[in-house]
């Protein structure tokens, strides 16, 4: 295992491999069944979320960085995936579409990856708080570019996005993505993200450059992140600016700070709860969201090292 | 001392921080397979030395010549794989990370699987309680035991050269024991060259050949060890006489 080039993926996860054949199998199995259309809405929303989660997790859990700016990854990956279907696939024949959607999709975490590029490099000098407000500056400059752009619809948003996201998609990406991140930190390339985020200097001063993974967990991050948003943008079927502005960038932070920071299944479980909870708590409806606030700050209290974190490798 | 051939030499070397200097034209040479130690105070420059030569810090004036060729300013990660490795004050270890990846971080620039497997058996045999210990968090170690796991680290990269910073640093004295000893035997068996930056002038000069005093940014004086430990002036400013 030590002698495998740094980008490859390690033997040691030949199992996580067929783990991922499985969930992607039944993944697939899931788009054929027939499901209320609510419930279905949540699970994607679920799925969704995960992806978010999971590929932030990589930047601010794994890495140690603190990005604030998810949601303008998600946005570029939406908008991109939204305007290249609206384009291209809705006059394509019938059987075309599958694979337009996945192009769809590819092509709008390529954007957002591109965007990590580039929010990447200031975080080659910047940290903690400053980098948060780089990148929350990042997710307000794409909202603002978005509002005022009238290929994407402007401030009125961009309709009639078609339908594409089954839950089959979700979770096979979801899947996909949880695997990635998970294959990519426990190599021994990838243990170089942690040792990066627990001591910079013993990193560099062991051959590792920092710089590199930084830039890395952004751009990978933000892959996932357009991913997500090319599924939600065929999901909600219309988006608008506003979905994407910095609330948004912090309800996956809370995914990630409860999930326990760097615990990729951690992670995605905070994901599944945090995205059900406001949806168990509707019939109370003027009280959710507030009630959905103190629950988080009583979870945040009373487990602090992260809701799921038991054992090893939780931050301290 | 023979220092026709040093394996490490800096010439003239001023760093600063921001505006405060805090080296004032350090030189001094290293020979190969030696064990040099640099003594001096609290706040006289070692680290600084040591990181300005491992590429932590920025240097403003003069040079650091490696096996014969300028290294001055150099990204750390590059002076790594010249083997040149430091091993940086206060125990730096991947406290997330087990001992057996951490060792594994020290190798990260290897890709001989083989010869990896055999360093990692070298480094438990000079400290078995790493071994003992290998799948635990390096963060829950005692400190002489993180000090183990820095130094063996630093060995998975096969060093040439070793720049230790204060391995004596906060540790319990039995411990300083073990791992002073294994610094000497390191040097004697595998032949690593040593820079050892120690404010326990006594522990350092017992085992080294030759040593430099820093004080206030400047080497004021320069002997082989031996020497050192006789000079009166050492004596009383460093050795608590
Ligand atoms: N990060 C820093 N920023 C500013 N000054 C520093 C920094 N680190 C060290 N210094 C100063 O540089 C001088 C040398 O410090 P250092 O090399 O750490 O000394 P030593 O290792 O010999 O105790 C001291 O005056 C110290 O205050
Ligand atoms: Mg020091």
């Amino acid at each position: 295992m030590f002698s495998r080039s740094p980008l490859s993926l390690p033997t040691a996860c030949q199992g996580a491999k067929r783990w991922l054949i499985a969930a992607v199998l039944c993944s697939i199995l899931l788009s054929f069944g027939q499901f209320n259309r609510y419930y279905l809405g949540v699970a994607m929303d679920v799925g969704i979320n995960i992806i978010l989660a999971v590929s932030l997790n990589l930047i601010n859990g794994y890495t140690g960085q603190f990005s604030l700016g998810h949601a303008g990854f998600m946005a570029v990956g939406a908008y991109t995936a939204a305007k290249f279907s609206l384009v291209f696939a809705v006059a394509a024949p019938e059987p075309a579409r599958p694979v337009l959607f996945l192009v769809a999709l590819v092509l709008g975490g390529a954007v957002a990856a591109l965007s990590g590029l580039a929010v990447g490099i200031p975080s080659l000098r910047l940290k903690g708080d400053y980098l948060a407000i780089v990148t929350l500056g990042f997710g307000e400059i794409i909202r603002v570019i978005v509002q005022n752009l009238e290929a994407v619809g402007a401030a009125s948003g961009l309709k009639g996005i078609p339908k594409y996201t089954t839950l089959g998609w979700t979770f096979a990406l979801a899947s996909v993505t949880v695997y990635v991140v998970v294959s990519l930190v426990n190599s021994t390339y990838g243990r170089g993200f942690i040792a990066v985020k627990d001591d910079e200097v013993a990193a560099s001063s062991m051959g590792i450059n920092p710089v590199r993974y930084k830039v890395t967990a952004f751009v990978v991050g933000a892959f996932f992140a357009g991913i997500a948003g090319g599924l939600y943008a065929h999901h909600k079927q219309f988006l608008a600016p506003t979905g994407f502005d910095f609330l948004k960038s912090i309800d996956i932070v809370v995914m990630v700070i409860l999930g326990g920071m760097g615990r990729t299944a951690s992670v995605a479980l905070a994901a599944v709860v945090l995205t059900l909870l406001p949806e168990v708590l509707r019939p109370v409806s003027e009280y959710r969201m507030i009630l959905y606030a103190l629950l988080i700050i009583g979870l945040m209290m009373a487990r602090p090292q992260g809701l799921f974190a038991f054992g090893r490798r939780a931050v301290k | 001392m023979n220092v026709s051939q040093p394996l490490l030499s800096l010439r003239d070397l001023s760093v600063s921080y921001g505006t405060i200097k805090a080296l004032h034209g350090v030189s001094l040479q290293v020979p190969e397979k030696a064990i040099v130690t640099l003594i001096g105070a609290n706040g006289a420059g070692k680290s600084t030395t040591l990181r300005a030569i491992s590429g932590l810090l920025k240097v403003q004036g003069g040079s650091v010549v490696y096996d014969g060729r300028e290294i001055t300013n150099e990204l750390p990660h590059k002076i790594v794989g010249r083997h040149l490795c430091h091993v940086p004050e206060g125990r730096m270890v991947f406290s997330n990370l087990t001992v057996a990846e951490n060792l594994r971080m020290g190798a990260y620039l290897r890709r001989d699987k083989g010869g990896i497997a055999e360093d990692v058996d070298y480094v438990y045999g000079i400290f078995p309680r790493l071994k003992e210990r290998w799948a635990q968090q390096a963060g829950t170690l005692s400190g002489g035991e993180q000090q183990m796991l820095a130094i063996s680290r630093a060995l998975m990269s096969r060093p040439r050269c070793l720049m230790l910073d204060e391995p004596s640093l906060g540790i319990a004295p039995i411990l300083v024991r073990a791992i002073f000893d294994q610094i000497v035997a390191i040097n004697r068996e595998k032949g690593i060259t040593i820079l050892l930056v120690e404010q326990n002038a006594n522990l350092a000069l017992a085992i080294s050949h030759y040593g430099y005093v820093l004080e206030t940014g400047r080497v004021i004086l320069e002997d082989t060890a031996a020497a050192l430990r006789q000079n009166p002036q050492v004596r009383e400013a460093y050795l608590g006489e």
